[in-house]
């Protein structure tokens, strides 16, 4: 049999019959940080179409809000945004003290300020170690964890645990800062910035990075407003919005601080801006220690502060008030509240209706996560998948608080 | 019999109970086997969520997870020896754990870490798999919420023990299928 | 939000849409209005557009079930920018029926939160572009937040309930 010149050739698709591959960046992969799932329907190497799919780690906390007593309910907003769970305790905290009314002591808030932005820098530097990895870079990764140990041991000294604290008290703090964690904060102050650095020069100005991550992952500010962004993606986008400034809460105003913001919304800005963010949070932390006021470590809210076990033993109020916290039997007063506070990724809202009882009767979490990871599909579309990635790494995905 | 005395100051591991001469050592094909594999477990982390960032911190400089020759984290299952379920799993994610743990190749172990995973920890609600053992078999399980490094470390050991004095007959016996029989694996 | 400044914003509803306007309240100093389900898109798109209020942004969307009332409320908070002003809008939806007109045409991000609003609630959201479940597992029946609903896992028999006050 001879060969001719029509055996050689191969069928191509016409322009009508384009065939797009459907990828699946299924629940578990190593380069999503968390678990949910988008199905990519792609051509080639770009991305046309993306289907997330979330909720596989969901665990019902709404649910389990309406079944348990105040003081109970920390632990479960912990394990919300588990990179910064300070911040979501001290959020509900404030949020049950609103709706009680109570006044709090100058100290306790200076002293909130210090644990917050400590949370929000550990945040930051889980997520810029992230981004630094998806781009290739473990060396940062390696770095800035060893900086959140130094953090992990100032939470176990105030508190006790390292990484879901449970920290505080309806009312303020459970016992005064020890010197101990006085001089780990002192030292983390000292040595954190030679550090983080250290990190910028690795990757701020470094070509590759830059190349990789400048142009990625856009969205423009209308859609970004449109979607409900806040946070450090939504101040990457240009838009200076931060709950600090604009609702104070536990004297924020006291504090002189700058809102870093981007101009071209990219992988790069956010990058840029939580690193600022993080400069600008050591910023607040060494004013607040110059300024920090002497005073009681919590406000006098008896029905919801455990008194000193002296007091259990001897007097008979104590012993009552001892027993009804601890069985979760103390009654609110009826009302409906929001509050919010700046998380590491944005307004993170609580939404409390109490109809008088011993546990909310509606409490709704405002996670800005959840929230934002919508416009996921719009900000990917038209990019190739390794850009998807690093726009996904960017964004700060925690699946804790996606799902909740 | 003479050995060379260790003046490195490295600390070396046990040597197997055998018989040595010049130029040979003799012992047991299982415990040499169990001394390599349990030196170099390719863990895949099944990171779900906060006990994943306290693996990320096992996983850091300061607690070394690399040291038990788990440097390489396999994230595809046919490579991997060690199925390390770190968080909460959902019963949207049942499935999920269960098709990933069916692809690993035999020999292989779970380590069930935190206690969402060992029996659903705090969330006793309608959404979360009450333990990871109601669809697959867990050896060795860590408290914790989340376990310290130091946990999850003291697991992948007691892990190392189990692997080490594995029978190379285990997988092939009718108990050990009656197991996966038991949970409907085949 | 001082007294004056949430005035202004009832006065500027009630001009338009006064009929719709059943109840306004301001528990801890947020404004809150609630209305009549009919109008609802109409009127977020008004305060949308408007030259002085410009609720521009949605904070949160979700859902509360009186089971005694035999409804089920659709709350939305709205926030604008601008005034740093907020305000919050209810909507009450019979249990038996409820279905409500939804927002993405004027907010995107309200996407989501509809569904999870469906989700735990089974509020039918009508013109809804991808209403479907979001959280839960999909082949699910029930709507879990409503008040009947039990929370834990049914299927387990080793708590006991005695000691565990279940």
């Amino acid at each position: 049999m001879t060969m001719d010149e029509n055996d050689f050739l191969i069928d191509l698709p016409s322009a009508e019959e384009k065939q797009y591959t459907t990828l699946n960046l299924g629940p578990t992969h190593p380069a999503t940080h968390g678990i949910f799932q988008n199905v990519l329907t792609m051509d080639g190497e770009v991305i046309v179409h993306a289907e997330p799919t979330i909720g596989y780690i969901h665990r019902a906390f709404e649910k389990l809000a309406e079944r348990r007593p105040y003081n109970q309910i920390t632990p479960l907003t912990d394990r919300m945004n588990y990179c910064s769970s300070p911040i979501n305790n001290i959020g509900w905290h404030m949020t049950v003290e609103k709706l009680l009314g109570t006044e709090i002591p100058k100290r306790v808030q200076y002293l909130r300020v210090i644990i917050m932005e400590l949370a929000r820098i550990t945040d930051h530097l889980v997520c810029n170690a992230v981004i630094g990895v998806d781009t290739g870079a473990l060396t940062g990764f390696v770095y800035l964890f060893q900086q959140r140990e130094l953090v992990y041991e100032i939470y176990e000294e105030i508190c006790g645990a390292r990484l879901t604290t449970n920290i505080g008290r309806i009312g303020g703090f459970e016992r005064d800062f020890s010197q101990k964690a006085w001089d780990k904060i002192n030292s983390f102050l000292k040595n954190f910035p030679a550090v983080l650095k250290e990190f910028e020069s690795l990757l701020s100005r470094n070509r590759i990075f830059m190349d990789r991550t400048i142009g990625a992952g856009g969205i423009t500010v209308e859609r970004a407003l449109n979607y409900s962004f806040s946070g450090p993606n939504l101040r990457a986008a240009g838009l200076d919005y931060d709950v600090r400034v604009a609702n104070p809460y536990s004297s924020y105003e006291d504090f002189d601080f700058v809102i870093p913001v981007g101009k071209n919304v990219d992988v790069y800005d956010r990058f840029m801006v939580r690193q600022e963010e993080m400069w600008q949070s050591l910023s607040i932390i060494k004013q607040a220690i110059a300024k920090l006021p002497e005073g009681p470590f919590h406000a006098q809210v008896p029905e919801f502060y455990l008194p000193p076990k002296q007091d259990v033993y001897n007097d008979m109020e104590a012993l009552i008030y001892h027993f009804k916290i601890v069985m979760g039997e103390t009654d609110v007063p009826k009302g409906e509240v929001y509050h919010c506070v700046e998380g590491g990724n944005g307004e993170l809202g609580f939404y409390l209706i109490s109809d008088g009882g011993r546990t909310p009767y509606r409490l709704q979490f405002r996670r800005p996560c959840f929230i934002y990871y919508q416009a996921y599909p719009e900000m990917i579309k038209g990019s190739m998948l390794s850009d998807a990635i690093l726009t996904m790494s960017s964004m700060n995905v925690i699946a804790g608080e996606l799902d909740a | 019999m003479q050995t060379v005395a260790n003046t490195s100051g490295v600390a070396m591991g046990e040597k197997p109970p055998g018989i040595e001469g010049s130029g040979f050592f003799a012992t047991s094909l299982e415990k040499v086997v169990g001394m390599a594999r349990k030196n170099s477990i390719w863990p895949l982390p099944f990171a779900t969520s906060c006990c994943g960032i306290e693996f990320m911190a096992t996983m850091g400089a300061h607690y070394d997870l690399a040291r038990f020759g788990s440097e390489r984290l396999s994230f595809s299952p046919r490579q991997a020896d060690l199925l390390m379920v770190m968080g909460t799993i959902a019963k949207k994610m049942g499935p999920v754990l269960r098709q990933v743990y069916e692809q690993m190749a035999e020999p292989r172990w779970v380590l069930s870490v935190g206690a969402c995973a060992c029996s659903g920890g705090i969330f006793d609600t309608y959404s979360v798999l009450q333990g990871i053992d109601r669809i697959i078999p867990v050896d060795v399980y860590v408290p914790g919420c989340p376990p310290r490094p130091e946990q999850i470390i003291d697991g992948v050991m007691k892990i190392q023990t189990l692997v080490e004095n594995e029978s190379l007959r285990r997988r092939d016996s009718a108990e050990y299928k009656a197991m996966l029989n038991k949970y409907g694996i085949e | 939000m001082e007294v004056s400044s949430q005035e202004k914003v009832i006065a500027t509803l009630q001009e338009k849409y006064g009929d719709e306007v059943l109840h306004v309240e301001t528990p801890y100093n947020f404004l809150t209005v609630t209305l009549k389900k009919e109008k609802i898109v109409e009127i977020v798109r008004y305060f949308y557009d408007h030259q002085d209020l410009h609720y521009q942004y949605l904070t949160t969307l979700g859902g509360i079930h009186y089971p005694d009332l035999k409804q089920i409320a659709v709350f939305y908070q709205l926030h604008n920018l601008y005034t740093n002003q907020r305000i919050r809008l209810k909507i009450y939806l019979p249990e038996e029926n409820p279905v409500t007109e939804t927002i993405t045409s004027v907010f995107a991000g309200a996407n989501w939160m509809e569904r999870e609003t469906y989700d735990f609630y089974g509020v039918i959201f009508e013109g809804h572009p991808n209403l479907k479940r979001i959280l839960n597992v999909e082949e699910m029946i029930m709507f879990p937040m409503r008040k009947e609903f039990p929370l834990e896992d049914q299927t387990r028999d080793d708590k006991n309930d005695s000691m565990f006050g279940r």
